[in-house]
């Protein structure tokens, strides 16, 4: 009964499939534009982050149609707002393929809002591009994550406060706002820490609700706990918003960062900049980017951008290169397939590699996750980041963790013949367990 | 050997601080220049070893340069600057004596860098440096770098340093920094029994610190003496904890008074529910940024009194926009608390999305004034500057409230038109003018009240939304259409969120205080102070 009525469904489905093809070619043909659909909160708690990586998809793509476009068309932009709203992103996502017919989708921000909009994008057969650093557990065909999976940001920033540089750190505070991004990957950090030695008692582990603004106790508790005579460090996973009055309460009670440094992951250019810096300075945050990286081609990124958005105090941050990975790395395999058909660019995309921002070359790997550095860096007084450490090498995103039980014997490989984003190596079948 | 160290530093201390001897000074120099060469930064943290070494208080301006990120190299010669930044350009400093020596455009310069460890290591080499200084704060400073990293070699500058000591305050801070230093040294078990005693005599969180460490690495009576010391500050600490707590709860109940307050006017005497009430803390807060930003530019000097200048402003633009708002649209919806609800939900949304258009979805930057910066320690208790001033906020617009509902006409008419409209009517007072200019007030005092909360929060298109639901809490909790309900209400949420924070965690807390105002609400529907009269029944 099961197995048909699952048969029933997979015909129906390859039909709106196939049907949505069609319609699709059709409208293709019919102008002679691409489409790119931009899902991007412009309105709501996040429209504070999302406007920028908006308006950073405007820029990339009147630059590529200022070279020439892509296969001889023009790129063609499709702006959608759904309000920081989980359930109109669903909506929103539907809208820009079914009716607006993009060839991809450059979108989300929360882990809730990509879960919310992954079955249509599976279902619809399309591609998104999601730039944001995330709590990994996830891969999936029709999505590219193009932002950090928890090794290539917790766990090094982690390996860097544990290191003679970073000060030894013995006694762990994670702090972190409650949602799946901070429990998941405050569940990685807390394996991983257990599994490199730290005794449970030396591991506090806090969580504050979205936008929390009176962090007294909470300072207090990280105060009281740092004074066990061991060096400790916390590491925030406080998101948007709750950070500026908890940086403040830090300033106001004279934590220093020689004393207990705060290591955090979702504190970047955008949010320092609503902040006074001076009392932050030395407190360190992990990322694959920093505006203040010297290079050339960020450099060239940077005036780009100010130019575009006609102001040269607009600060530029991870997610944002991250969109400019992922959009050229897309560009390059329309070209490499000749054609912006979903399922054929899926399959080019796989091994494709762009000049990232820090110096190098990202690329993508067949977990559709994509190789990057790991930079270490401390706020300084003008509200940029100093690198103080970095990574030798470009780090491969992974994204089963392997500190988890549920998902340490899991492998995804979106190449023919495997194709399979959950492989479960021990069993050797596809479709394992993750833990959310 | 360490004796002659620490005669040789003594030596140079007092020769330094008549004249610094033109040998010493080339050395020096010689040793900051090495930093042009130092690449990476375990080479950089050798050369400030060496110069710490010195023992010359003169090294104290170029380390601190370099602790604060202001130590430069130019490119063109490798010479070493300390820096000022003026605008694009950084005026270069000798890094000795502090004089300008020429300007430089940024490109030209590489910047040393540094990090914690270095600011570490910068800051326990001051430390020995500054124990001698002429200022009392510096040489408090010193005293407590000393303290926190205790070190035996410290012990004979130390001894020297409280000989010479005339402010008791600093005598007794280099006492404790000398037992601590005597508890990692090979001194006999008596002399370190007595720095025990020193050291939780203090009895705060440091002390506790550095005595579990002890504790740790000791036998015997020193272990036995340190673990019955641990345990009494312990208990003191416990006492201070619950003291903290309420100092904690008042600080939240100040600011929960300052966002409700505003909505015990244009729900609790007018009856309006005003979703956009949020919305005018959001509208002061910006207020405030645009003062700032104005003061920046024109008026640096005014920077301090810049929350003072936006009080009124604040006040006004809320109140205007709180006007419009009445005779725009609520007007037209008296007795209709269900569109009065959507309509101002609705108005919320407009003014975020306008604010948002106008300056962007970003955080801005709202600096604090130096009077709210930092904390002072009662006992065991920080308390930072910025809440305690929230709260002489709050209780003060709070009496100037009261004052105006008492004891002015204004007032009485407006109590008048709440208690009876028609009868109020009869009597001659205008009561849609007293409808507008009510709603206006409580407006308005939610706009000061954003220029308080600028201090503390994000000041961002989305501020007012996580006020609101706390502010209706607070009103319908203490009574609405009561005052000294709303003052009560809020303090007492406050307090009670605080105690159960550190036990149950931020987010369980908040559903604990819920559910208990369930509970009350169900048991008691009219709040803490119930109005009693005919309006009740209207």
């Amino acid at each position: 009964m099961r197995g048909s009525f699952a048969k029933i469904t997979k015909i129906v489905s390859a039909g709106v499939v196939a049907a949505g093809l069609l319609a699709s070619a059709s409208a293709r043909a019919a102008d002679d534009t691409i489409k790119v659909g931009i899902l991007h909160s412009l309105s709501g708690t996040m429209a504070i982050s999302e406007t920028t990586l908006k308006d950073v998809m405007l820029m990339l793509i009147e630059q590529q149609n200022a070279k020439g476009g892509l296969l001889g068309k023009k790129l063609e932009a499709v702006v959608v707002d759904p309000a920081s709203n989980w359930p109109l992103f669903a909506e929103k996502a539907r809208e820009l393929i079914s009716k607006d017919k993009v060839a991809a989708v450059f979108g989300c921000w929360t882990s809730v809002s990509r879960k919310s909009v992954l079955p249509v994008f599976s279902e619809l057969d399309n591609i998104l591009f999601y730039p944001v650093q995330y709590e990994g557990e996830e891969s999936e065909r029709n999505v590219f994550y193009t932002g950090a999976a928890p090794n290539q940001q917790a766990i090094p920033a982690v390996d860097y406060l544990m290191s003679a540089d970073g000060g030894s750190v013995k006694r762990w505070v994670l702090e972190g706002t409650d949602y799946v991004y901070p429990r998941t990957t405050n569940k990685i950090l807390e394996a991983y820490l257990k599994a490199k030695g730290v005794p449970a008692e030396d591991i506090m582990v806090n969580y504050t609700p979205f936008g929390f603004s009176d962090w007294q106790t909470e300072v207090s508790a990280i105060k009281k706990f740092g004074s066990a005579g061991k060096k400790t460090a916390v590491v925030s996973t406080v998101n948007g918003d709750a950070n500026v009055p908890f940086y403040k309460e830090l300033g106001n009670q004279g934590i220093k960062a020689e004393d207990i440094p705060v290591m955090a992951f979702s504190v970047g250019e955008e949010e320092l900049a609503g902040l006074d810096t001076a009392p932050l300075v030395g407190h360190l945050a992990a990322w694959n980017y920093f505006e203040s990286v010297d290079t050339p081609e960020n450099k060239k990124f940077i005036d780009d951008w100010h130019k575009f958005i006609k102001n040269d105090k607009r600060t530029t941050n991870d997610p944002m290169e991250a969109h400019y990975i992922g959009f050229n790395m897309w560009v390059k395999a329309v070209e490499k397939a000749g054609t912006t058909d979903p399922d054929k660019v899926i399959d080019a995309m796989v091994g494709v590699s762009v000049p990232n921002l820090t110096g190098g070359y990202s690329t993508m790997m067949p977990n559709h996750h994509i190789t990057k550095p790991v930079l270490i860096g401390e706020i300084q007084a003008d509200g940029q980041f100093e690198t103080v450490s970095q990574t030798p090498g470009l780090v491969m995103g992974d994204e089963w963790s392997d500190y988890l039980p549920d998902s340490k014997d899991l492998i995804s490989d979106w190449r023919a013949p495997l194709s399979c984003g959950n492989f479960n190596v021990k069993t050797g079948k596809c479709g394992g367990k993750g833990t959310n | 050997m360490m004796m002659l160290r620490a005669i040789g530093l003594m030596l140079v201390l007092t020769m330094a601080s008549v004249l610094p001897s033109q040998a010493a000074e080339a050395d020096l120099r010689a040793a900051i220049a090495k930093f042009a060469a130092a690449t990476g930064f375990s080479a950089t943290e050798a050369v400030v070893r060496e110069l710490a070494a010195s023992g010359d208080p003169a090294v104290e301006r170029p380390l601190s340069a370099l602790a604060d990120g202001n130590l430069y190299v130019r490119k063109a010669d490798s010479q070493v600057f300390a820096g000022k930044e003026a605008g694009d350009t950084i005026e270069l400093l000798d890094p000795l004596s502090g004089d300008k020596v020429a300007d430089a455009a940024k490109t030209d310069l590489t910047k040393i860098k540094v990090n914690n460890g270095l600011r570490r290591t910068i800051r326990d080499a001051l430390g020995t440096l500054t124990l001698r200084a002429k200022d009392a704060s510096v040489r408090l400073a010193a005293a407590t770098t000393m303290f926190k990293t205790p070190d035996a070699a410290n012990i004979e500058p130390l001894d020297a340093a409280i000989a010479a000591e005339t402010d008791p305050a600093v005598k007794t801070l280099f006492e404790q920094a000398r037992a601590a230093s005597i508890l990692v040294s090979d001194k006999p078990e008596a002399d370190k029994l007595a720095a025990v005693s020193v050291i939780a005599a203090r009895g705060d969180r440091e002390a506790l610190s550095l005595l579990t460490s002890v504790e740790a690495s000791s036998q015997g009576a020193v272990k036995d003496a340190a673990t019955a010391a641990i345990r009494a500050i312990n208990s003191t600490l416990a006492l201070w904890d619950a003291g903290q707590n309420i100092w904690y709860g008042i600080s939240l109940g100040s600011v929960l008074l300052l966002a409700a307050i505003g909505l015990a006017i244009t729900f609790g005497v007018m009856g309006v529910i005003n979703m956009a009430h949020g919305e005018m803390v959001m509208l002061g807060a910006y207020t405030t940024f645009v003062v700032q930003q104005v003061i920046r530019t024109s008026f640096p000097g005014l920077f301090d009194w810049s929350l003072v200048i936006a009080l009124p402003l604040a006040f006004l633009v809320a109140a205007l926009v709180g006007l419009a708002i009445e005779r725009g649209i609520i007007r037209f919806l008296y007795g209709r608390p269900l569109e009065t609800l959507l309509a101002t939900w609705g108005v919320s949304l407009i003014l975020q999305q306008a604010v948002r258009t106008i300056f962007g979805p970003t955080n801005q930057e709202v600096g604090n004034p130096s009077w709210m910066s930092g904390s002072f320690d009662v006992g065991q208790l920080a308390i930072t500057w910025n809440r305690l001033w929230i709260l002489v906020f709050a209780l003060l617009v709070f009496g100037v409230l009261l004052y105006v509902m008492k004891r002015t006409s204004w007032g009485l008419q407006m109590r008048a038109v709440t208690a009876n409209r028609r009868m109020a009517a009869s009597m001659g007072i205008k009561t849609p003018w007293v409808d507008a200019l009510t709603f206006a007030l409580g407006s308005g005092i939610a706009g000061i009240a954003g220029v308080a909360l600028s201090q503390i929060d994000n000041v961002s298109p989305n501020l007012g939304r996580g006020y609101i639901i706390d502010s209706f809490m607070v009103v319908v909790f203490g009574g609405v259409g009561n005052l000294w309900g709303t003052l009560v209400g809020a303090f007492s949420l406050g307090i009670v969120n605080k105690f159960l924070e550190p036990y149950a965690g931020a987010v369980l807390g908040k559903i604990v205080v819920l559910v208990l105002i369930i509970l009350f609400i169900q048991k008691r529907p009219r709040g803490l102070f119930a109005l009693k009269g005919r309006a009740v029944e209207a």
